[in-house]
């Protein structure tokens, strides 16, 4: 009986591990106030020592982007030994949980990767861990190199926090150019011409949007897209600043519109992945496709297509001169010590420079966010992307660092509920309450 | 020499007991300290954070009571995940236990390449849940894998596997529907498929522990093999049972990577599981003092399995 009860007392052990999975962060909060601008390293400083890169770029492209950034980086600083600390899985939500117990323990990596915006970023930003880059925006010159509409972004209080080295979007309507010639249609540009269109294709047996919800976050994109599309950019910032309430006309015509397009949409969403949605559309089973443009490398890498004739791609419905900003921009936290900020702040400095955003984004399927950067050394759908970045309006999409995490868990969690029972009062209130209980200003 | 050790034999051997005592006591303090502060220590304080309103990422001590409980429970979610999990549990052990003693059984007869079958079967224990879920996932989509080979053996109506929606019997209850969700099924086929062999070896190491005389006496007595089985072995192999149910119970209410990759929350949250809502609000959430309560929730639940066990077995050994 004794082995069984060692097996039971270890079981115990085991098992209470659960609970204290929530409870690794610590106590032991240090109030720094967030302190004026890190004064920018002059001469010698923060040439030698180590600096910890922290991000999500574990996938083939992006790591290798980012050993091609540090190596920049090390030819120009070789006395600095650099640690890529990057965590992988979950779009960069592992991360986060690691990012946040190793700040809540005083122990934050020398940079990290967050998405510009009012969520991750701004939280940290509120909770003093961020140093404000004003002086190395100043230094580097780079106030008139980066949209002010960008900069707008990752500015808080008149201080900005970030550094941005990359740029996707995520309203981009993906299609199969061949089905529109043959059924003679024209990638929609309004709802009433996608459900026109959707009509047809359904008629043909094919699925007029290829949809992916294996994780909650590709269906809030897409409703994240059609709001935008319904309620213009107006409204649409006025909803993620909390300035405008989300019990509005507007909102429930755009909930209306997506469960309309539920309709045409593949019956196994929830078993596939964004990948796999897009797939449908290259071969031809179904014709479109709403997914941000790290779609673009899948069709071009992965499925050897060629931009523009094996897949085509337009902004969502309504959101023609409107760029949905997914940015992965660097910050510096507030705790470290002064030379290992100094590190920080030169590795920031090769980040946002334009010789080394020019190696990195090629590499990783992304442009470089700078207004200077040359358009010859990217494909044919970045040059068209970054056509439509430089004189667009930008915003931002709900899951992607555009409001806060608690918002957007809790919309997720209504959404999830509102893909099977379409009640669309209940799913206005939940996100109500969600705005209510986390909010959005 | 030898004289003299012999002579003082008994009295060393009572000095080296105590000191033995001595040396256990200090080699143990350092692990009680260690248990007492990261498990008993940590347990207290994520009691005491779902009490407060840290549900940002910036700690906030202040106390709310039992605010967010309330909040929690009357989540869909939530109440969602309790469902699966009871339901999941449940299902989970019943069939592992069934499956499990079959499989013993027959590798018991004595038959070849017996320890061949007895690897095959324990094989899917190895293998990381997460491949385990991406296979599974792939296999019970309903437009590929299982479902080609049941079309083509003319089935017009394939099962939805995990994308099914629907909980039978579904009767109403506060925000959900109670019942067993058919998308949980598909869960449980990959979950027992991975650790039956766990209960099919401790079952056969518990066959294998049954006196051969027990046996023997049955058969004299006159009692078929049904019989044999009824009265003789299944008795003793209580305590194997009781081993086998702990240990998926703690398997089954902790699951996560399995449903991560296999299914996610799913729609409506018919495979979701305390544990992954658990990470998302708090983790992606950032929602520190409501995965709190979630942790502190499915800590109950599992006491609840275990201490009564714990209570039997410190009795028997009284």
């Amino acid at each position: 009986m004794k082995k069984f009860r060692k097996i039971g007392v270890a079981a115990v052990g085991v098992l209470t591990l659960t609970a204290l999975v929530s409870g690794c962060g610590t106590a032991n909060t240090t109030n720094s106030t967030p302190s004026s601008s890190a004064p920018v390293p002059t001469g010698n400083a923060g040439t030698t020592g180590k600096l910890e890169i922290f991000s999500w770029w574990t996938g083939v492209a992006s790591s290798k982007a980012l050993k091609a950034l540090i190596h920049v980086f090390n030819e120009k600083y070789p006395h600095v030994q650099v640690i890529n600390e990057a965590v992988a899985g979950g779009a960069g939500s592992n991360a986060h949980a690691v990012l946040a117990s190793r700040m809540t323990n005083n122990n934050p990596p020398g940079t990290f990767q967050v998405h510009a915006g009012n969520g991750s970023l701004y939280s940290w930003v509120q909770a003093g861990d961020l140093d404000s880059l004003n002086n190395l925006y100043q230094s580097q010159g780079w106030l008139n190199k980066y949209p002010k509409s960008l900069l707008n972004l990752i500015t808080f209080n008149g201080n900005i926090y970030a550094v941005p080295v990359d740029m996707q979007r995520a309203n981009v309507l993906w299609y199969n150019p061949s089905i529109f010639k043959k059924y003679n249609l024209t990638p929609p540009t309004t709802f009433s011409q996608f459900f026109q269109d959707a009509k047809v294709l359904k008629a043909h047996g094919i699925t007029p949007l290829a949809l992916a919800n294996h994780g909650n976050w590709e269906t809030t994109l897409l409703f994240s897209d059609v709001l935008l599309g319904t309620v213009g950019y107006t409204d649409y910032n006025k909803l993620l600043h909390g300035q405008m309430s989300w019990n509005s006309p507007g909102v429930v015509q755009a909930a209306n519109t997506f469960t309309k397009m539920m309709q045409y949409t593949n019956s196994d969403a929830s078993a596939l992945h964004w990948q796999q949605a897009d797939q449908l559309v290259a071969n031809g089973q179904a014709a479109m496709n709403v997914m941000g443009d790290w779609a673009q490398g899948y069709f071009k890498t992965t499925l050897n297509l060629t931009p523009g004739k094996d897949f085509g791609w337009a902004p969502t419905p309504g959101t023609q001169g409107v760029f949905s900003v997914v940015s992965d921009v660097f910050a510096l936290p507030s705790k470290l010590s002064a030379s290992q900020k100094a590190v920080a702040l030169n590795f920031l400095k090769v980040l946002g420079s334009a010789e080394g955003q020019k190696v990195f984004n090629p590499l990783k399927g992304t442009f470089s966010p700078r207004l200077d950067a040359n358009p010859s050394d990217y494909d044919a759908y970045s040059q068209a992307a970054m056509k439509s970045y430089q004189k667009d309006q930008l915003t931002l999409c709900i899951g992607q660092g555009a409001v806060n995490p608690g918002f957007t868990t809790a919309f997720e969690n209504a959404m999830a509920i509102f893909v099977t029972n379409h009640n669309t009062k209940q799913f206005i209130q939940s996100i109500e309450n969600a705005a209510q209980t986390n909010p959005l200003s | 020499m030898d004289v003299q050790l012999a002579k003082t034999g008994p009295e060393r051997r009572r000095k080296r007991l105590s000191s033995g005592k001595i040396w256990s006591m200090i080699t143990l303090i350092p692990s009680m300290i260690l248990l007492l502060i990261f498990v008993y220590g940590f347990i207290g304080w994520t009691g005491w954070v779902s009490t407060t309103a840290w549900n940002s990422i910036i700690p906030n001590f202040l106390s709310v009571g039992l605010k967010n409980y309330q909040i929690v429970f009357q989540t869909f979610r939530f109440q969602s995940d309790i469902r699966n999990m009871v339901v999941f549990t449940v299902l989970f052990i019943l069939i592992c236990l069934i499956v499990g003693l079959c499989l013993a059984l027959l590798i018991d007869q004595r038959i070849k390449a017996e320890s061949f079958f007895r690897s095959l079967y324990l094989f899917p224990m190895a293998i990381s849940a997460v491949a385990t879920g991406v296979v599974w996932s792939w296999l019970l989509n309903p437009d590929t894998g299982v479902n080609l080979i049941l079309k083509a053996f003319g089935l017009k109506h394939v099962p939805q596997w995990f994308l099914s929606t629907r909980i039978v019997p579904g009767i109403p209850g506060g925000q959900i529907q109670i019942g067993i969700p058919i998308a949980l099924l598909a869960v449980l086929i990959a979950s027992v498929w991975q650790m039956s062999g766990f209960a099919m070896a401790v079952y056969l190491a518990g066959l294998r522990g049954i006196p051969d005389e027990l046996k023997e006496a049955a058969k004299i007595d006159g009692a078929n093999a049904w019989r044999t089985f009824w009265s003789v072995i299944l008795p003793q192999l209580k305590a194997t049972t009781t081993t086998i149910i702990i240990i998926l119970t703690a398997a089954s209410l902790k699951v996560f990577g399995l449903i991560y990759a296999m299914t996610g929350p799913g729609q409506d949250f018919v495979t979701d599981m305390p544990s992954m809502n658990m990470f998302q609000t708090t983790y992606q959430g950032d929602q520190f003092a409501q995965g709190a309560v979630i942790s502190i929730v499915m800590l109950i639940l599992i006491a609840l399995f275990i201490i009564p066990y714990l209570i039997s077995t410190l009795r028997e050994e009284e």
